[in-house]
C-alpha cells in the first residue's frame, strides 16, 4: 500500500538531491567567479602560466584533500595530513640520499610512510576510540618532531633531477607543445578518479557513508567498524604520502619544516566541496573543486599585491567561513 | 517434543546502577512466533539484544540447535542466523534504501571490493516484491516517513534468511493495514520454519499473532504459555505482578483554574503546526501520541530549547518571549528530557552539584565565589523533600539508580524554583518499583500548585496521571480529552488521524 506520506517524501528527497548538485554547481560556480575576478584585477592572472603555477600549487594541496575526504565522510578528521606529508617526504629523498634506493622504489617508501602514520591514527581512533581531533593533533607534532630527527633540522636534497623531472616534466607538452601541463597535475586527477571510484563503487567507499551516516546501523549490520576506520585513515595517509613525493619532486628536496598548515588548506577544500563535517555527505568532484577555489584564491591575492602576512589571515577566515557554510547547509538540509 | 532452536539459560545483565536481567530463561522452537511481554523496563530488548550480539550477557548460557554458542557480536549473530528488527531505528539516513538492507554483505563486482550496484537494487526489488512492499530501492532513507523506515528495517531483517528473527515493538509505529501485512509476512516465514520473537506492548495482538507468550517482570523471568490458553487479564497480571497504581495517590481533586502557562499557536515547520493549549495551577496534563507526533519538539519549544517560527507564549497571563532555555528558567519553566543522561544530568559530577547546577547564580557571592554552606543547604532539602536515596550529597549521580536520578533532575528544578514542570517520559527506563515512587512524586506536586506537563507514550500511565490530555499527530494537536473521557481507544483514534486522511 502507499503510504501517505509517499509524495512528499519523494519531493524531499528530490530537494535533498538537487540540493547536493547545486551545492557542487555553486562552488563550481564560485571558482569560475573568482577566475572572472581576478582576470580584471590583474593582467597578469588569466595567462597560461599563471593558471598552470594554480595547478601545480593546488596538485599537492588536492592529493591531501583526496584523502581527507573520505575522513570527514566519515565524520572524522585528520589534522596531521600536512606534517605526515612532510615527514614522508623526508622519507622518501632519505630513501635515496642515504639508502641509495633507486627513485622509483624511493617514492613506494615515502606513500607507504604515509600509509603507515595513517594506520596509526587509525589504530589510535578506530581501535583505542581516541576522538580522531585529539589523535590526530598528537601524530600531527609525532610527524612535524619525525621530519626534524630524521633529516637531522635540515633540508636534504636529491644527487639528481630523475625525481623532479619525472614529476614536474610535462608528458603531455610532448604531444602538445602549447599546453605542457606538468604531470605533477595529471597524477593529482588520476589520483582523483581514483578516489571516485573508490568512494563511490567498492565497499570501502559503502563504509566510508555508512560509518559518517550512523556508526551505530553499520555496526549491527555487522560491519567490522574498527577495520574500516583504519583502512580510511590509512588510504588518508597513503594521500599525504603521495603529496609529501609530489612535494619533495617540486622543490628536488626535503624540506623538513615544509608542510604544517597544509591540513588547513586541505580540510578547508574539503568542506567547501561540499562535504559535511558532521559525516555521510561528500564528494570527490566536490574536493577538487574546493582545492581549486582555495589555491585560486591565494593565487590571485598574490597577484594583486596582498602581503603575505594578509594571505595568511585569509586562509584563517576561509577556515572558519567554509565551516560556516557547512553549518548553514545542515540547517537547511533539515527543515 | 523437537530440540528448540533456542535456549536461553541463567542470563544476568547489569547495567551502571541498574540491575537489567537476574537469572532469564527464554527458548524458542522452529516454526513458531514466540511472543514477549513485559512492562517497560522488564528486560525484554535487553535479553533480545543478548541473543542478537549487541550486548553481552554478564552469566549464563545460549544454545543454538542444541550447541552451545557464544554470541559476541551482531555479525556473529547474523552468522548464525539470527536477526533483529530494532526498536530504535538503525539506519543510514544518506545511503539509499537498497544499500541500507545489503549493508555489511553488498553483492561484489567482477573486481574485488567493487560494488554491483544494479544487482544490490534488483536483489531489493525483488525482496520487497516477495514481501508485497512498495519502496523504491533507490530512495533515501532521509527522504522516508517512520513508517517506510520501519519496513526498510523489517524487509533488511527478512533479508538475512534467518532461522531466529527477532522483532522489537515493529508495530510500534505502524497503522492497522501495514500491522496486517506485517503479521501476514511473520506467519508466512513461521510457516517456512523461521522462529519468530515478537516483541510487543499491545497484548491485544498476542492472540493474532503469537503461538506461545513468555511473560518478563523487573529483569526477571515470570512464565511462558500458550497463547490459546492465556488470556489477557492473567498477562497483565503476572507482567505487572502487583498493582503498582495502587499506591499512587488518587489525583488531587481539582487543579485550579489559575492559568499557569498558555501557548497560541506556536508553529514550527512541519514538526509543529497551530498548536494551542492551555495549562492550569496544580493540573497534570498529559501530552499522547505516537513517536515523531511532534510532543518532544512542542515541549522544546516551550522551554526555547528551539526557535520557533511562529507563536505566542503566556506565562500566568503575560505575554513572555522564551528564546532560550535561560528566557525559559527566568520564567519559572523547567524542562525534563526524556534522556536524562545527555541532557539532564552531569552525570560525572556530585549529586549536590547537580541539583543546585540551574540555580547557582543565587548561591554565588560577591566577588563570585559559589558559597557551598548554601548549596549544600539547598541540596540538602531537596534530598529530604524528594527523599532521594544516596549515600551522600557527594555521590556522582553515574552511580544512582534510574529512578534516583529522576528526581535529581526534578531536584534540580525545585531548587531552580520553577513553577511549570515538563516531564518528557518521566518513567523511561526506570525500573517498575521506581515508577510508583515517580507517580507519587507527580501527584505532590501538582498538589503544591505546579503545573505539570507529561508527555508519555505508555497509554496506561497517561490516564491514570492527567487531568486532562492532549492528543498530537503530525505535529498537530488532533483531539483534547478529560479524565473521565479518556480510553486508550480514544487516544489511539486520535493519534492516529492523519490530517491526510482526514
Amino acid at each position: 500500500m502507499k503510504q501517505s506520506g509517499g509524495t512528499s517524501s519523494i519531493a524531499r528527497w528530490g530537494s535533498l538531491g538537487g540540493g547536493e548538485a547545486i551545492q557542487r554547481l555553486l562552488a563550481f560556480g564560485a571558482l569560475v567567479l573568482l577566475i572572472i575576478f581576478f582576470s580584471f584585477w590583474s593582467p597578469y592572472f588569466f595567462n597560461f602560466d599563471n593558471l598552470n603555477n594554480i595547478l601545480i600549487a593546488t596538485s599537492v594541496v588536492g592529493v591531501l584533500a583526496l584523502g581527507e575526504t573520505f575522513v570527514i565522510v566519515t565524520g572524522g578528521i585528520d589534522l596531521s595530513i600536512g606534517t605526515v606529508m612532510t615527514v614522508s617526504s623526508v622519507m622518501c629523498a632519505t630513501a635515496v640520499v642515504r639508502w641509495g634506493l633507486p627513485v622509483p622504489v624511493s617514492v613506494l617508501v615515502g606513500i607507504g610512510t604515509g600509509g603507515l602514520m595513517g594506520m596509526i591514527n587509525g589504530v589510535l581512533i578506530g581501535r583505542m576510540k581516541l576522538p580522531p581531533f585529539i589523535a590526530t593533533l598528537g601524530t600531527l607534532n609525532v610527524a612535524r618532531g619525525l621530519s626534524l630527527v630524521i633529516a637531522g633540522l635540515s633540508p636534504i636534497y636529491f644527487p639528481t633531477d630523475e625525481l623532479h623531472g619525472l614529476i614536474m616534466g610535462s608528458t603531455i607538452g610532448v604531444i602538445l607543445p602549447a599546453f605542457p601541463i606538468p604531470n605533477i597535475v595529471i597524477i593529482m586527477l588520476g589520483g582523483a578518479l581514483l578516489a571516485g571510484l573508490i568512494l563511490s563503487k567498492t565497499v570501502l567507499g559503502r563504509y566510508t557513508y555508512a560509518l559518517g551516516s550512523n556508526e551505530e546501523a553499520a555496526r549491527l549490520s555487522g560491519i567490522n567498524v574498527v577495520k574500516w576506520k583504519i583502512a580510511v585513515y590509512a588510504l588518508c595517509g597513503l594521500f599525504a604520502g603521495l603529496g609529501g613525493v609530489l612535494l619533495a619532486a617540486r622543490v628536488n628536496s626535503a624540506q623538513p619544516t615544509l608542510g604544517f598548515g597544509y591540513e588547513l588548506d586541505a580540510i578547508s577544500a574539503v568542506v567547501i566541496g561540499g562535504t559535511s563535517l558532521a559525516g555521510g555527505v561528500g564528494t570527490i568532484l566536490g574536493t577538487v573543486i574546493g582545492a581549486f577555489i582555495v589555491k585560486t584564491l591565494a593565487d590571485g591575492l598574490q597577484l594583486v599585491d596582498v602581503p603575505q602576512e594578509w594571505q595568511i589571515v585569509a586562509t584563517g577566515v576561509v577556515v572558519i567561513f567554509a565551516v560556516y557554510l557547512d553549518i548553514v547547509r545542515r540547517r537547511a538540509r533539515q527543515s | 517434543m523437537p530440540e528448540p532452536l533456542v535456549e536461553m539459560d541463567g542470563i544476568s545483565k547489569d547495567f551502571p546502577g541498574v540491575q537489567a536481567l537476574a537469572d532469564c530463561h527464554f527458548d524458542l522452537y522452529a516454526g513458531e512466533v514466540h511472543a514477549l511481554v513485559g512492562e517497560n523496563g522488564a528486560g525484554k530488548s535487553t535479553l533480545m539484544k543478548i541473543l542478537a550480539g549487541v550486548y553481552r550477557g554478564d552469566t549464563g548460557s545460549i544454545r543454538l540447535k542444541g550447541s552451545p554458542v557464544a554470541i559476541t557480536s551482531a555479525g556473529a549473530a547474523q552468522r548464525l542466523g539470527i536477526s533483529m528488527v530494532h526498536q530504535e531505528l538503525y539506519l543510514a539516513p544518506h545511503l539509499t534504501v537498497a544499500q541500507n538492507i545489503f549493508l555489511g554483505r553488498e553483492p561484489r563486482g567482477r573486481l574485488p571490493y567493487v560494488l554491483d550496484e544494479r544487482i544490490l537494487n534488483d536483489r531489493a526489488a525483488e525482496l520487497f516484491e516477495a514481501l508485497h512492499l512498495h519502496l523504491d530501492p533507490r530512495k533515501r532513507v532521509s527522504g522516508l516517513a517512520v513508517a517506510q523506515q520501519q519496513m526498510v528495517e523489517i524487509a533488511k531483517a527478512l533479508s538475512f534468511k534467518a532461522d531466529v528473527l527477532i522483532m522489537d515493538e515493529p508495530t510500534a509505529a505502524l497503522t492497522g493495514i501495514e500491522i496486517d501485512e506485517l503479521f501476514r509476512i511473520i506467519r508466512q516465514l513461521r510457516d517456512r520454519g523461521v522462529g519468530v520473537v515478537h516483541i510487543s506492548h499491545r497484548l491485544q495482538e498476542l492472540k493474532q499473532i503469537s503461538d506461545r507468550v513468555t511473560v518478563m517482570r523487573d529483569g526477571r523471568y515470570v512464565s511462558t504459555l500458550a497463547t490459546a490458553d492465556a488470556n489477557i487479564d492473567q498477562i497483565i497480571s503476572m507482567m505487572v505482578g502487583r498493582t503498582i497504581f495502587e499506591s499512587a495517590p488518587e489525583l488531587p481533586e481539582h487543579p485550579s483554574t489559575d492559568v499557569a502557562l498558555e501557548v497560541r499557536n506556536l508553529n514550527r515547520g512541519r514538526l509543529i503546526r497551530d498548536v494551542s493549549f492551555q495549562l492550569h495551577r496544580g493540573e497534570i496534563l498529559g501530552i499522547a501520541g505516537l513517536v515523531g507526533a511532534g510532543r518532544t519538539e512542542v515541549a522544546r519549544a516551550v522551554f526555547g530549547a528551539d526557535q520557533v517560527d511562529s507563536g505566542d507564549i503566556f506565562v500566568k497571563g503575560t505575554k513572555v518571549r522564551i528564546n532560550s532555555p535561560t528566557d525559559a528558567v527566568k520564567h519559572g519553566i523547567g524542562y525534563l528530557s526524556e534522556d536524562r543522561k545527555q541532557y539532564g544530568l552531569a552525570l560525572g559530577l556530585n549529586l549536590e552539584t547537580n541539583l543546585v547546577l540551574a540555580a547557582l547564580r543565587r548561591f554565588v557571592g560577591r566577588l563570585g565565589w559559589v558559597r557551598s554552606g548554601m548549596t549544600r543547604a539547598a541540596a540538602d532539602l531537596q534530598v529530604r523533600n524528594l527523599a532521594i536515596k544516596t549515600p551522600s550529597l557527594k555521590q556522582i549521580v553515574r552511580n544512582l539508580s534510574g529512578g534516583t536520578q529522576q528526581k535529581v533532575v526534578v531536584g534540580k528544578w525545585l531548587t531552580a524554583e520553577t513553577d511549570v514542570l515538563i516531564f518528557d517520559e518521566p518513567t523511561r527506563g526506570i525500573d517498575v518499583g521506581a515508577k510508583s515512587e515517580i507517580y507519587r512524586l507527580l501527584n505532590d506536586l501538582a498538589h503544591e500548585g505546579k503545573a505539570i506537563i507529561m508527555i508519555s507514550s505508555e497509554l496506561p500511565e497517561i490516564l491514570r496521571m492527567s487531568h486532562r490530555i492532549i492528543v498530537m499527530c503530525e505535529g498537530r494537536i488532533t483531539g483534547v480529552l478529560t479524565a473521565q473521557e479518556a480510553t486508550q481507544a480514544k487516544i489511539m483514534t486520535f493519534a492516529t488521524q492523519r490530517a491526510s486522511a482526514a
